[in-house]
C-alpha cells in the first residue's frame, strides 16, 4: 500500500509534466491545426540554452528563465520563418516539415554539445520526504506541481479573461471573420506558437532532472507520452490534455513500479493504440473523426 | 456631393479567372446602395474585393480620400469599414457577448456592449449562449450588431436575408433604414431578395456575369420591367 | 491551368509505354558490371543503396501513392533484421532467413496497417512515431532473446573465393532491390495502383466507385512493410550484426526524407532517395573528417537532411521529381483558390 501511494504521487508528478507538454501540443493544434512534431526537439534546444546559462552563471533559475524565454523565441521563429510558408492543403506537409526541424535541431545540438548525456541539476532535492513514516513526494515534485499549476492558471486567465486571449481564440476558430473584425490573425498565430513552445520548454526543463540528463534525443519519449496524453484528451481540449497527462503519468508510474522500467515505453504505445482505435475522439473532444 | 466610397474599374477574381470586370460604383454617406444580380453574378466577390479579402487585380478603390488597395484586411475596420460576410460569420465557438466584444476590441477605450443590446434586445437575453446555439435570425442580428459595435461609416452587408423568415428580414431592413437616417451610416447591401433590398435602398446596381449592367435609383430599377425580367427574375 | 491536365496525361502515357523489364534488365547488367569495377568500399556503398532502395520503394507506394505517412518503417526494418539474425544463427540458410524475415515483418506490418487504416494525418504519424521510438526498447525488455543493447551477430557463409564479401553483398542487395522494384512497378501500374491513388485523392469518391478504402490502405501498408522487412534483413547481412542502435528514430525520419526529396509517388524518386541516403552522410563524413571534429560526425548529416527536407517541402512539396512540373502545379493551385 505504501508503495502504491508512493507510485501514485510519482505518477502525478510525471503526469503534471506530460500535461504541460500536452497542453503545448493542444495550443498549437487549436491555433494552426498542426501537431507540432518538433515540440520535443524545440524543448531540448531550449533546455540546452538553459543548461549553458546555468553552467556559465551557476544559477539554476537564470538557466530556467533562459530556457522558457528561449522556447518563446524559438516558437515564434519557427512559425514566422518556416511554418507560415508550408502549404497546408495536405496535413502531411506540416508534419513532414516539423520532422525536418527535428533533424535540424538535433543535428545542430549534437554539433554544439556532443551526443553524450549531460547531467542536469535539479533546483530542489528529489529525495522524498516522509509523511507519517511513508515516503510520498519530494520537494522537486512540489516544485513541478507548482510550476505546472501556475502555467495552467495563467493560460486559463489569458484565454478567458483578456482581449488577447479572445483574439487568439477567434483567430483560431474563424480566421477570415477575425481579420474583418480587425484581429491581426498572423500575429495571433505567432503568439500561439511562441506560448506553446514556452510551455513545452518549461515541461522539458522539468523532465530533464528526472531522466538520464540532457541529450539531443532526450525528449523523444516525452513527446510520445505527451502526444498520447493529448490524444487521450481529444487534442482539441486543454482540460483534456491536463487530465490525459495525469492519466499517462499514473499509468507509467504503476507500470514502471510493478513491471519494470523497460516495459513503460511499451505501455505508452499500447495505451495510444487503445485510445486511437477504441475511443477515436478522445475523452473530451467534440470533433468527429481522426481525419484532420 | 463627393462620395464616401468610390470604386472605378475594379477587376478581381480567383487566379486567372476574373469574376469582376471593370466594376464602378459609388456610395455616399447616409445612403444605402443595393447590389443585385443572379447567383454567380459576382456580388459576394465584389464585397470581398472591397474589404481586401480578395486582392484586386486592377482598378481604384477610394474610401474617404484613402486608397484602400494598400490597406490590410485587418486594418479596414479601423478606417470605418465593416464587412458582414456571407453565411453571417458568427464565431460559433464563442458566446454572444464575446462575439460582440470582438467587434470593438481595437477601439480605445473599449465601449460596452450595452448599446448593441439595446438595439437587439433578443441578443441581450442570450448573451452567454454560444454562437452555434443561436437561431438563424439571431446569428444575423449578432453579425450585424458586432459590425455596428465598431461604429463604422460604411457597412458591407452580404445577403442578410439568406435563410431568414420574411418578418425578420423586414426587421433588419427597417433597422438599416433607421441607422442610415439616425447615424448617417452608408450601406452597400448585397441581396438576392430584390424586393426587400429595393424597399430600403436609395440606389441599386445590377451585376451580371461580373459586370455592372445597370445603375439607377431604387424606384426606377423596381419599375424597370425589362431589367427585372432579364436579370432579376421577377 | 488549361494546359496542365493535357501535359500530365501525355507524360503519364509516355511513362507507361516503357515496360519495367526494359529498365530493370539493363540496370541489372549495369550494376553487375559496376561490382567488378568498384573497389570493396564502393561496392559496400552500392550494396547499401540497394538495401535502402527496397524500403524507399515500398514507402513510395505507401506515402506517395496512398497518402499514408509512416514513421515506423525503421522499426519494421529492425523487425526484419532481428528475424534474419535469429534465423541465420539457428539454421544458417540465407534465402530461407530472408524469406522468413519478410514474412514476419509482413505480419507485423499487417497489424500496424489494420490500425493505420482507421487513422489519418497527424494521428497516423503519431502512432507510427511511437512505434519507432518504442520498438527498439523491446530489445532490452526481452534481453535473453535479443541480447539488449549489444544486439546479435549474424552468422554468414563466406562467399566463393573469386569475389569479395562486398561484391557479394552488392549482388544480394541489388538482386533483392531489383526484384522488389520490378514487382512494385507491375503492381502499381495495374488496378491496385489506380485504387491507391483514388483512395489518396478522395476517399469518399473512391468508396463510391466501389473501392474498398480500408482494404486498399491495409494492403499498401502490408506491401511497404514487406519491403521494409526485406531491407532490414539486407542491413543485417551488410553489417553482419543487428542492434537497437542501428534502427533509431532518425532512421525512420531519414527514410521519410529520402522519399520526400526523391519525389513522392514515383519509383525513380525512391532511387534518388536511396542514393542520397548513402551519398549525403558519406559527404558529411568526409567534411567532418577533414575538419577533425568528432561532434560533426553524424550530426552534420542530420542537419543536412533536415535542411534539405524543410527546403524541399517549402519549395516543392512533391519533391525533386516534381520540380519539372512545378510551374504548372503552382498555376493550377492558384486557380483553385
Amino acid at each position: 500500500m505504501d508503495r502504491f501511494l508512493y507510485l501514485t504521487f510519482d505518477g502525478l508528478s510525471r503526469g503534471a509534466i506530460y500535461a504541460a507538454f500536452a497542453l503545448a501540443l493542444v495550443l498549437i493544434w487549436r491555433a494552426a491545426r498542426i501537431v507540432n512534431f518538433a515540440q520535443g526537439a524545440m524543448a531540448v534546444a531550449a533546455a540546452y540554452a538553459g543548461y549553458s546559462v546555468t553552467n556559465a552563471t551557476g544559477s539554476y533559475w537564470l538557466g530556467f528563465i533562459t530556457a522558457v524565454a528561449g522556447g518563446l523565441l524559438l516558437g515564434a521563429a519557427v512559425e514566422r520563418v518556416v511554418m507560415r510558408f508550408v502549404d497546408h492543403s495536405s496535413p502531411l506537409n506540416g508534419v513532414v516539415v516539423a520532422l525536418g526541424l527535428v533533424l535540424i535541431i538535433q543535428g545542430v545540438l549534437g554539433m554544439i554539445y556532443g551526443n553524450e548525456f549531460r547531467p542536469a541539476q535539479a533546483p530542489f532535492s528529489r529525495d522524498a520526504f516522509q509523511i507519517g513514516g511513508v515516503a510520498l513526494l519530494s520537494r522537486y515534485d512540489l516544485f513541478v506541481f507548482a510550476a505546472v499549476g501556475t502555467v495552467v492558471a495563467l493560460l486559463t486567465l489569458l484565454f478567458t479573461r483578456t482581449p488577447t486571449g479572445l483574439r487568439m481564440r477567434a483567430a483560431a476558430f474563424a480566421p477570415d471573420v477575425s481579420r474583418l473584425l480587425g484581429v491581426p490573425v498572423g500575429g495571433m498565430l505567432t503568439l500561439g506558437w511562441a506560448l506553446a513552445a514556452a510551455v513545452g520548454s518549461l515541461a522539458g526543463m522539468l523532465v530533464v532532472p528526472t531522466e538520464l540528463g540532457l541529450h539531443p534525443n532526450a525528449m523523444d519519449l516525452l513527446f510520445i507520452s505527451a502526444f498520447t496524453a493529448a490524444v487521450l484528451g481529444g487534442l482539441d481540449s486543454p482540460v483534456g490534455a491536463v487530465v490525459g497527462g495525469l492519466v499517462v503519468g499514473l499509468l507509467l508510474a504503476y507500470v514502471s513500479g510493478y513491471l519494470g522500467a523497460t516495459v513503460a515505453p511499451m505501455a505508452v504505445l499500447i495505451l495510444l493504440v487503445v485510445v486511437l482505435l477504441g475511443r477515436p475522439d478522445g475523452l473530451f473532444s467534440k470533433a468527429k473523426a481522426r481525419t484532420a | 456631393m463627393s462620395a464616401l466610397l468610390e470604386v472605378e474599374g475594379l477587376t478581381a477574381g480567383y487566379g486567372a479567372a476574373a469574376v469582376l470586370h471593370d466594376v464602378s460604383l459609388s456610395v455616399r454617406t447616409k445612403q444605402i446602395v443595393a447590389v443585385l444580380g443572379a447567383n454567380g453574378a459576382g456580388k459576394t466577390t465584389l464585397l470581398r474585393a472591397l474589404s481586401g479579402l480578395l486582392p484586386a487585380e486592377r482598378g481604384r478603390v477610394v474610401f474617404d480620400g484613402l486608397d484602400l488597395r494598400g490597406v490590410k484586411v485587418e486594418r479596414m475596420v479601423r478606417h470605418g469599414i465593416a464587412h458582414v460576410p456571407e453565411g453571417r460569420g458568427v464565431v460559433t465557438e464563442l458566446t454572444v457577448d464575446e462575439n460582440l466584444r470582438l467587434g470593438s476590441l481595437w477601439r480605445k477605450p473599449r465601449p460596452s456592449n450595452d448599446g448593441i443590446y439595446e438595439l437587439f434586445p433578443a441578443l441581450a437575453r442570450r448573451r452567454d449562449h454560444l454562437g452555434h446555439q443561436l437561431s438563424g435570425g439571431e446569428r444575423q442580428m449578432l453579425a450585424i450588431g458586432r459590425a455596428l459595435a465598431a461604429e463604422p461609416r460604411l457597412l458591407l452587408l452580404d445577403e442578410p436575408s439568406l435563410g431568414l423568415a420574411p418578418k425578420i428580414t423586414a426587421q433588419i431592413m427597417a433597422l438599416l433604414r433607421d441607422l442610415r437616417d439616425r447615424t448617417g451610416l452608408a450601406v452597400l447591401l448585397v441581396e438576392q431578395n430584390v424586393r426587400s433590398a429595393l424597399s430600403v435602398a436609395d440606389e441599386g446596381l445590377v451585376l451580371s456575369l461580373g459586370r455592372v449592367v445597370s445603375r439607377n435609383d431604387a424606384a426606377t430599377l423596381a419599375g424597370d420591367a425589362d431589367l427585372r425580367h432579364a436579370y432579376l427574375g421577377f | 491551368m488549361v494546359s496542365a491536365p493535357k501535359k500530365v496525361a501525355i507524360s503519364r502515357k509516355k511513362r507507361q509505354r516503357i515496360s519495367p523489364l526494359l529498365v530493370v534488365i539493363p540496370a541489372a547488367a549495369l550494376i553487375l558490371a559496376l561490382t567488378y569495377a568498384l573497389p570493396p568500399f564502393r561496392n559496400y556503398q552500392l550494396a547499401t543503396v540497394g538495401a535502402y532502395l527496397c524500403v524507399t520503394a515500398g514507402l513510395t507506394v505507401l506515402t506517395g501513392l496512398n497518402g499514408q505517412l509512416s514513421l515506423g518503417h525503421g522499426a519494421l526494418m529492425a523487425t526484419g533484421a532481428y528475424t534474419l539474425a535469429l534465423m541465420q544463427n539457428r539454421f544458417n540458410l540465407l534465402v530461407a532467413g530472408i524469406v522468413v524475415a519478410v514474412l514476419v515483418t509482413t505480419v507485423v506490418g499487417a497489424v500496424i496497417g489494420l490500425a493505420a487504416a482507421r487513422l489519418r494525418g497527424p494521428y497516423l504519424a503519431g502512432l507510427t512515431l511511437a512505434v519507432a521510438v518504442v520498438v527498439p526498447s523491446i530489445a532490452s525488455t526481452f534481453d535473453e532473446t535479443f541480447n539488449s543493447d549489444q544486439g546479435l551477430t549474424v552468422a554468414l557463409e563466406p562467399p566463393p573465393d573469386a569475389i569479395t564479401v562486398e561484391q557479394w553483398q552488392a549482388w544480394v542487395c541489388w538482386g533483392a532491390a531489383l526484384v522488389t522494384v520490378l514487382l512494385l512497378a507491375y503492381l502499381i501500374r495495374g488496378r491496385f495502383g489506380r485504387d491507391l491513388r483514388a483512395v489518396r485523392d478522395d476517399e469518399t469518391a473512391a468508396k463510391l466507385a466501389g473501392i474498398g478504402v480500408a482494404r486498399t490502405q491495409v494492403l499498401a501498408f502490408v506491401v511497404s512493410a514487406a519491403c521494409a522487412g526485406l531491407a532490414g534483413a539486407l542491413f543485417a547481412v551488410l553489417a553482419q550484426s543487428v542492434s537497437p542502435g542501428a534502427f533509431p528514430l532518425t532512421l525512420s525520419l531519414f527514410l521519410l526524407m529520402a522519399i520526400v526529396i526523391g519525389g513522392l509517388g514515383r519509383l525513380v524518386g525512391a532511387l534518388i532517395g536511396a542514393v542520397l541516403l548513402v551519398a549525403l552522410p558519406s559527404f558529411a563524413q568526409s567534411i567532418a573528417e577533414s575538419s577533425g571534429s568528432v561532434r560533426l560526425e553524424g550530426n552534420l548529416a542530420l542537419t543536412f537532411f533536415g535542411v534539405v527536407l524543410v527546403v524541399v517541402m517549402l519549395a516543392a512539396p512533391g519533391g525533386l521529381t516534381s520540380l519539372t512540373n512545378l510551374r504548372i502545379r503552382r498555376k493550377s493551385q492558384k486557380g483553385r483558390k
